[in-house]
């Protein structure tokens, strides 16, 4: 039983990673499998959601925009990829000539390369939200002030980006992509490649967080969530702490965006504003915001609900995504996993000393977060 | 000169709307810790209650005062029920009644498309209201004139209600100290709830006038939120002045964006101010200081 | 590390490279006595409301040719799928319709972004969409029919009525996205030619309804009219401004593309007297467009207008009907390659296909909305226009000018 205790969230990472890598490829269809890639993306965001909101207490309702940096730099260069494809490697992506005065931004011009990218997706979501973290924690806003400035900031992004028509395509967002670092994007083959990539930097991410629950920060991150003060007392800075996981979280959804965009092909503001930020919570809450694996499970869960629901009641959805905010917030706060959660600990404790004690990374129900 | 006023008598009047808006905010945020996001949609409920007035009274020089009551006790009962009903069983988790109050507010607006339809109503402007009067150069609508009055009017009849009345006091008490406040024998839920029908059916009244700008449409709400939100943090918790300084400001502050540059982009640069000022004013404009450490 | 794993993986993983394009088989099943066709509009959403006529529209259009026997002697079997207003929804429904349901063709979208996000899909699925909204043009896909009007039948005639009106100076206000911009775009390199002076420019996000800075400005300007290219409820917030600082058609009239017999009362004001262009309106008088009403109120009820979008939706399906008969098949080449020269006798007139570029010779009209909020019409193109959404007709534009 100990070794269960130690390893059993090994054993659900590879359980997700058996189930996504292997079975998904073999038993759903081509159409299907590239649907759950999408609910892949949104779980990416949702671990890093998961680490900044369920173990760090920052309710984090901008990650959209975070996803947004990562899809629009990834959708950026495969719109150039797509251009240059055609047009050879001055070419430029076709909406600057039909919206704009055909010159390209000088700031595109370095996401024609490819690993240039890859470093910007991971780069600029980390510098964005650590300068912005520090900025809003070192002045010790927190709370409730904190979740007001990140949606805000999700709605400013959206603006900017509707706004900027001819750097960012506007409201039509960035489409109509061809290539993938050099792969067909509409062959059965390739589009079974990201989704493969997809899924094994779900499984990273849920290693990563993994190390950094069962390591000191980890410990430090939930002591700062349940009583700021007594950290400072201890002799740490809680903003540091809590600046780190904004940041990992941050770069998680930017991933997540920048795997988002080949995937679905698109990328628009509608994918990253307030109401998709909104909507990349939801799945966190339901799976269980402050386990390891519930954040995962639970967005892919709401992506799935999402998709089925909208195919055979298509005027409901927004009642059951309602719904869902009311009656887990309410009655289950930690989420669907907990229960599942509960009842491991409650067996553990009927095998193992009734002495031993399980200690819990659930919320503490007494948050001491209103902001005065 | 029209360059200096236009964007400073429509700006205030803007700031008028979010003035209304965010009072009930402040109230609840201040006094219980919570913050509603179904706030809007109470917004979005008095801007339907002026649609459905005009219809029941056609003569529409009454109806929109007829409307404004009727806007207050329709938002302010919508309220007491979410208290009633979610929110005073999670006074002590101050950021999941945000999330559910996201929820409500998904609901509220998905059954105003079923009810209403998608497309939004229409709502007349009253004969006494059409019209304009030129202040150097600038057509200043009697609407705008008609809102600023209408916030003043509430932020007065909300300062005396806090000032003068047994409940006022209550209020107040409670918001200083909560304990003290309960050991001294005031009923704190009562109070919360008087708060909460109060706060809300102000925004029932800012519903009405925002239904003058814009007719009625299911996702009125959200629009002004997010600002109205922004107003409560940048004004600081606790007093009202905070609030309407906080209001008029952004109000102003965004017209005058507007006019140089545009829309879209005095709606960003808004939000990097405010983000500027916390880091001047962590607590806002003024706060209540308290003897909690948290 | 984790763009190390992505890389790896990229590269570990044996994918084809682009060049060996794999053109997917049609799966379309043609042996039955039925042919399906997806129906994709947004039921949920903001653009609900609008989309919702599209559909209704549709289905009238589809009973009335299964009553007439179908098409090839098929009765159509739709599936219909909500594409939530959402881009990205639209995408992924479109491709479960063309390779999850085998559809013969698609009909819907509505926002430019909608289509935009099925355009890659559609292609490389070799499908078929018909695509029945007004737009800004600078488009044409072989698997894509237009049959909404491009610019040069939409924004084109209504500077044409502005020059035969002997206007002088022009106001443009609009949503900020993007069929406003490239509209305006359009409007201002025309009006260079037309000797018409560009007097202010406004752009004011979708969901934002506060129009007062902006009317302001409209005020100080004093235009002869008012070029209006923007969409949805925003209308309302502009409409109400204007009225409420004095502006009123005697004195800076406005013309709009977005407002038809549907959003004309719901203004929450007396709008009679202003101006749109389309290239239908439910007032044209004609036999078909007659029956077209008739069938529409009987079917929806009284207090249902028609509108134009509704009309190149239901001239869609028919259009489609023309399309395969001609080409005795329902095989996307077969269809493109008989496509050039199809017409039918639409309620807004006779409008024909061009093979080349897949859009529909429409006529254009201006109409003046009257107390009953019906356009009476004040101006016509005579002659449907030949469709050309690229203006290469056009010597004064200039596709990368300002």
């Amino acid at each position: 039983m100990k070794h269960l205790q130690k390893w059993g969230p090994l054993l659900g990472i590879a359980l997700i990673a058996v189930a996504l890598l292997v079975i998904a490829p073999a038993v759903l269809s081509p159409f299907r499998l590239n649907n759950l890639g999408k609910y892949v993306c949104w779980a990416i965001a949702g671990v890093g959601i998961g680490l900044a909101w369920g173990r760090g207490g920052m309710l984090v309702m901008g990650q959209g925009v975070f996803f947004g940096l990562g899809g629009y730099a990834m959708a950026m260069h495969l719109k150039l990829e797509a251009a240059m494809a055609t047009g050879g490697p001055d070419a430029i992506p076709d909406f600057m000539v039909l919206y704009g005065d055909g010159t390209m931004p000088g700031w595109w011009e370095p996401f024609r390369s490819g690993a240039f990218t890859l470093f910007a997706v991971v780069a600029v979501p980390a510098v964005a939200a650590a300068v912005l973290g520090w900025a809003i924690f070192k002045r010790r806003v927190k709370g409730a002030y904190f979740a007001i400035l990140t949606q805000a900031l999700a709605v400013a992004f959206a603006t900017l980006l509707v706004a900027t028509i001819k750097q960012t395509g506007g409201f039509n967002g960035l489409n109509q992509f061809t290539v993938f670092f050099g792969y067909n994007l509409y062959d059965p083959v390739n589009k079974r490649m990201i989704y493969s990539i997809a899924a094994a930097v779900l499984v990273v991410c849920l290693l990563v967080v993994w190390q950094l629950y069962r390591s000191r920060f980890g410990e430090l991150l939930v002591a700062t969530r349940d009583a700021e003060e007594r950290v400072r007392f201890l002799g740490h800075d809680p903003a540091n702490v809590k600046l780190v996981a904004f940041v990992v979280a941050a770069v998680m959804a930017s991933i997540g965006g920048a795997l988002f965009a080949p995937i679905t092909g698109i990328i628009s503001p509608s994918d990253v504003d307030a109401t998709a930020s909104i909507f990349l919570i939801a799945g966190v809450a339901l799976g269980g915001r402050a386990l390891l694996l519930g954040p995962a499970l639970g967005a892919l869960a709401v992506g799935y609900g999402r998709t089925s629901l909208s195919e055979s009641f298509p005027d409901q959805w927004t009642y059951f995504l309602g719904l869902l905010f009311i009656v887990v917030i309410l009655f289950l706060p930690a989420g669907l996993g907990s229960v599942w959660a509960q009842g491991v600990a409650r067996l553990r404790s009927m095998v193992r000393a009734p002495a031993a004690k399980h200690r819990t990374a659930e919320p503490a129900v007494d948050d001491l977060e209103v902001a005065r | 000169m029209d360059a200096f006023t236009t964007p400073l008598l429509a700006g205030a009047a803007t700031g008028a709307l979010l003035l209304i808006a965010a009072l009930g905010l402040a109230l609840t945020f201040g006094q219980m810790g919570v913050i509603n996001m179904a706030h809007g949609e109470f917004l979005m409920a008095g801007a339907y209650t002026a649609y459905l007035t005009q219809q029941v009274v056609t003569n529409t020089d009454i109806s929109i005062l007829l409307a404004l009551p009727v806007a207050f006790v329709v938002a302010g009962c919508l309220g007491l029920l979410l208290e009633v009903a979610i929110i005073q069983w999670m006074y002590r988790r101050p950021l999941d009644t945000l999330l559910v109050t996201v929820g409500v507010s998904l609901l509220l607006q998905q059954l105003a498309k079923d009810v209403f339809g998608a497309q939004g109503d229409p709502v007349h402007t009253p004969g006494w209201l059409d019209g304009n009067i030129d202040v150097f150069g600038y057509h200043w609508p009697y609407r705008q004139m008609f809102t600023i009055v209408l916030a003043l009017a509430a932020l007065g009849a909300l300062g005396a209600l806090l000032r003068y009345t047994a409940y006022g006091r209550r209020i107040r008490a409670t918001v200083q100290n909560r304990d003290l406040a309960e050991t001294m024998g005031v009923s704190t839920r009562t109070v919360d709830r008087v708060t909460f029908f109060v706060g809300s059916g102000l925004a029932g009244i800012g519903g009405v006038a925002v239904s003058l700008i814009s007719g009625t449409n299911p996702n009125l709400g959200t629009s002004y939120i997010i600002s109205a939100f922004l107003v409560v943090v940048a004004g600081g918790l606790g007093q009202l002045r905070g609030t309407v300084i906080a209001a008029f400001a952004v109000g102003i502050v965004t017209a005058y964006l507007t006019d140089w540059y545009s829309s879209s982009m005095a709606q960003v640069v808004t939000f990097g101010l405010v983000v500027v000022f916390l880091q001047l004013r962590p607590q806002g404009l003024f706060t209540v200081r308290t003897r909690g450490l948290a | 590390m984790l763009v190390l794993t992505a890389a790896l993986s990229l590269s570990a993983c044996g994918g084809s490279k682009s060049g060996e394009s794999s053109s997917a088989e049609s799966c379309v099943d043609t042996s039955g006595d039925t042919i399906k066709l997806g129906f994709l509009n947004s039921t949920s959403g903001a653009m609900a409301i609008s989309e919702q006529t599209v559909r209704d529209s549709l289905v009238m259009a589809l009973e009335e040719i299964n009553a007439d026997g179908g098409i090839l002697g098929k009765k159509i079997e739709p599936v219909v799928e909500d594409g939530a207003s959402d881009p990205a929804v639209f995408a992924e429904k479109i491709e479960k319709l063309l390779t999850g349901d085998c559809v013969a063709a698609v009909f819907g979208g509505w926002t430019s972004a909608s289509r935009k996000a099925m355009l890659p899909v559609v292609e490389a699925d070799n499908g078929l969409l018909f695509y029945p909204v007004q737009y800004e043009g600078l488009e044409a896909s072989k698997n894509i029919y237009y049959t909404g009007a491009t610019t040069n039948q939409q924004i084109i005639p209504a500077m044409d009525f502005l020059k035969s009106e002997g206007v002088k100076t022009l106001f443009l206000a609009g949503s900020d996205y993007v069929f406003p911009r490239t509209a305006n775009k359009i409007i201002k390199q025309y009006a260079k030619e037309l000797g018409i002076e560009i007097v202010g420019e406004e752009y004011v996000p979708l969901d934002d309804d506060d129009w007062t800075t902006q009317v302001a400005k409209i005020v100080d300007a004093k235009p002869d009219f008012v070029f209006n290219t923007i969409n949805g409820s925003s209308n309302v917030g502009f409409i109400k401004a204007y009225y409420e600082q004095g502006l009123s058609p005697e004195t800076s009239p406005i013309i709009s593309v977005s407002i038809a017999e549907e959003e004309a009362p719901a203004m929450g004001k007396d709008v009679t007297g202003q101006y749109a262009a389309w290239n239908y309106f439910q007032s044209v008088e004609s036999p078909t467009n007659e029956a077209f009403i008739k069938a529409f109120k009987a079917k929806y009820g009284e207090d249902r207008p028609t509108s134009d979008p509704m009309e190149a939706a239901y001239t869609s399906l028919y259009l489609y009907k023309a399309l395969v008969e001609k080409a005795d098949s329902f095989a996307v080449d077969d269809i493109n390659a008989a496509a050039d020269g199809v017409t039918f006798d639409a309620p807004e007139g006779t409008v024909t296909i061009d093979g080349d570029n897949h859009h529909i010779a429409k006529t254009g009209l201006i109409g003046r909305i009257n107390s009953d909020n019906q356009f009476d019409v004040v101006w016509s193109s005579d002659e449907p226009i030949e469709p050309d959404p690229f203006l290469e007709g056009y010597p004064w534009w200039d596709a990368s000018g300002e």
